[in-house]
């Protein structure tokens, strides 16, 4: 029988080692993942479709807005790819983000009645958002062959490194959040505040020269601080970077950027550790409080 | 069967509780508000003090359980059982005391808990049982005794939100009584299904506490706690008022009332 090695021995129950107890819940977790997605396209009939319809929509509209009526793509080049590969990386934090954050409450019925690691809930909703990821970056990699994408080992690793740099982020501020979001269900309206403001405040639309010549340098520092910044600057480096005309043209990334990207992975697993914390300290009140 | 029957000869032979409940005291605060605004006039008012209001479930509680026990905890309405029985799941946390248990702990606090109605009965199998412990070979395994044991073998590959209630009841069921923890939480679901499909649950709980399952059940039935537990122990308001045989236990709640 499972577990019957160890079960003469006295623990105390709903005590987990958090994070470090999930990859021991690999199966449910696939099963939870698979639900959630089930659950999400029920009764639609573009199904999974919507994945690329939203984004698509959000291109073409920001880059007659952006790129035609503001002319940013006579500075920037290709800004098609580079429009759309901040975008990519900001939509994947924004859902996770979202997800994450209403988890525990979602899962309300679950949380209450049955003890699980509740990290389960937020985890699950990070691999449903990659799962959305995933076509998105499909996309974006067609469009960047379009423009001769043509990547060097380090383009790749790049893309690793912004995929791990903003999904931990996400988590981290996702298990703070899912926590509030217990005891008050203003958390989820933080969060849309937060989506809104990270759009505008990573260099998405404009280049990161822009912000450079307009802020002091105390500011710029602060700008690049923000791992989503450099979780940005990354896709751009791994997607628009190796395109034809901004290959090897010099200040296509900011000054070093490569220091700001390792300090952006180091702050995001900060954030994971800090968002466990928050989420273990209030995590025996969910049962009542839900 | 062999899961059924005690694995290891030796857990019995020390004898020691599986579960250990020690001085266990727990408290609910109702809040009144959740907002910011009602918080604000309140505070200014000088009213905090009616901002929450707190009420004792389980106030001193102490009590062992040992291995192959079955156990009925009894009580009225608001007695405190339903909340120790989530303490020892570890769905809550007691406020001062300690709770400890040895093994895997699940069963029915509520049937159904982990089913959704946009999967089809098979998925939620998977599903239920992934939630209840078993790993993915053991819901292999068993699963086509439990379908078996539920009787909807026809609508197994149905979504569930076209299931009667009965139908949706009778598959939750058979997924937690194949799950085999090491303790087995019973609360409040003994009235399932129709009067044959009762009778077959409860054949299937004594035969697992037969082979030597703890079971800690929760119910308001209690005839029907008789037929299955072996002790009883009573809350009243929170604290322990008995812990004998179940008939005793069952008289004393009788003769409170």
């Amino acid at each position: 029988m499972k577990g019957r090695s160890d079960s003469r021995r006295l623990r105390r129950p709903g005590h987990s080692r958090g994070l470090a107890e999930i990859p021991r819940w690999g199966f449910l977790l696939k099963l939870l993942v698979r639900k959630e997605l089930r659950v999400r396209y029920r009764g639609s009939a573009l199904g999974m479709l919507w994945t690329y319809v939203k984004p698509a929509t959000q291109l073409v509209v920001y880059y007659l807005a952006m790129g035609k009526f503001l002319s940013l793509d006579r500075q920037i080049s290709n800004y098609v790819v580079y429009l759309f590969s901040g975008m990519v990386a900001i939509n994947f934090f924004n859902e996770v983000f979202r997800n994450t954050t209403g988890s525990i409450v979602w899962n309300a019925p679950l949380v209450g009645k049955i003890y699980l690691p509740r990290e389960l809930f937020p985890v699950s909703s990070l691999w449903v958002a990659f799962v959305h990821f995933l076509p998105q970056a499909g996309v974006l990699l067609v469009g960047a062959l379009v423009f001769g994408w043509r990547p060097g080992p380090a383009n790749l690793a790049a893309f690793v490194l912004g995929v791990l740099v903003v999904g931990l982020m996400s988590l981290g501020l996702g298990l703070m959040f899912a926590a509030w979001n217990v005891l008050f269900r203003d958390a989820e309206n933080f969060v849309e505040l937060i989506a809104m403001v990270v759009m505008w405040l990573s260099p998405v639309f404009y280049s990161w020269s822009l912000v450079k010549q307009a802020a002091p340098d105390w500011l710029w520092i602060i700008y690049q601080s923000n791992p989503l910044v450099s979780g940005v600057e990354l896709f751009h480096y791994a997607f628009w970077a190796p395109t034809s005309g901004v290959r090897g043209t010099a200040g296509v990334m900011p000054p070093d950027w490569m220091a700001w990207a390792g300090e952006a992975l180091l702050g995001a697993v900060v954030l994971v550790a800090i968002g466990q914390m928050v989420f273990r300290r209030h995590e025996a009140k969910f049962a009542q409080e839900l | 069967m062999a899961a059924l029957s005690p694995a290891d000869p030796a857990d019995f032979a020390e004898d020691q509780p599986v579960v250990e409940v020690h001085d266990v005291d727990k408290v609910f605060t109702l809040r009144h508000t959740r907002s910011i605004k009602e918080y604000l006039v309140w505070r200014l008012r000088g009213r905090k003090g009616e901002l929450s209001e707190t009420f004792k479930a389980l106030d001193g509680v102490s009590l062992e359980i040992r291995p192959g026990e079955s156990v009925g905890l009894l009580g009225l309405n608001g007695s405190g059982t339903s909340t120790l029985l989530k303490l020892i799941s570890g769905v809550m946390q007691p406020d001062s005391g300690e709770v400890l248990v040895a093994g895997r702990v699940a069963g029915l606090i509520e049937v159904g808990a982990g089913f959704h109605p946009d999967l089809t009965g098979r998925e939620n199998v998977f599903l239920n049982g992934a939630i209840l412990g078993m790993s993915e070979a053991q819901i292999q395994r068993d699963f086509d005794d439990i379908v078996a044991f539920s009787e909807i073998a026809r609508f197994i590959d149905t979504e569930v939100k076209f299931y009667s209630s009965g139908m949706f009841l009778r598959l939750a069921f058979s997924v937690a009584v194949y799950s085999e923890p090491d303790i087995f939480l019973v609360d409040e679901i003994l009235a399932v299904g129709d009067e044959p499909f009762q009778a077959k649950c409860l054949a299937r709980i004594r035969e697992l506490h037969e082979g030597g399952q703890t079971l800690v059940v929760v119910s308001h039935d209690l005839d029907k706690v008789k037929e299955i537990c072996d002790r009883g122990v009573v809350l009243d308001h929170g604290h322990l008022a008995m812990d004998g045989t179940i008939n005793e236990a069952v008289c004393h709640l009788r003769e409170a009332r």
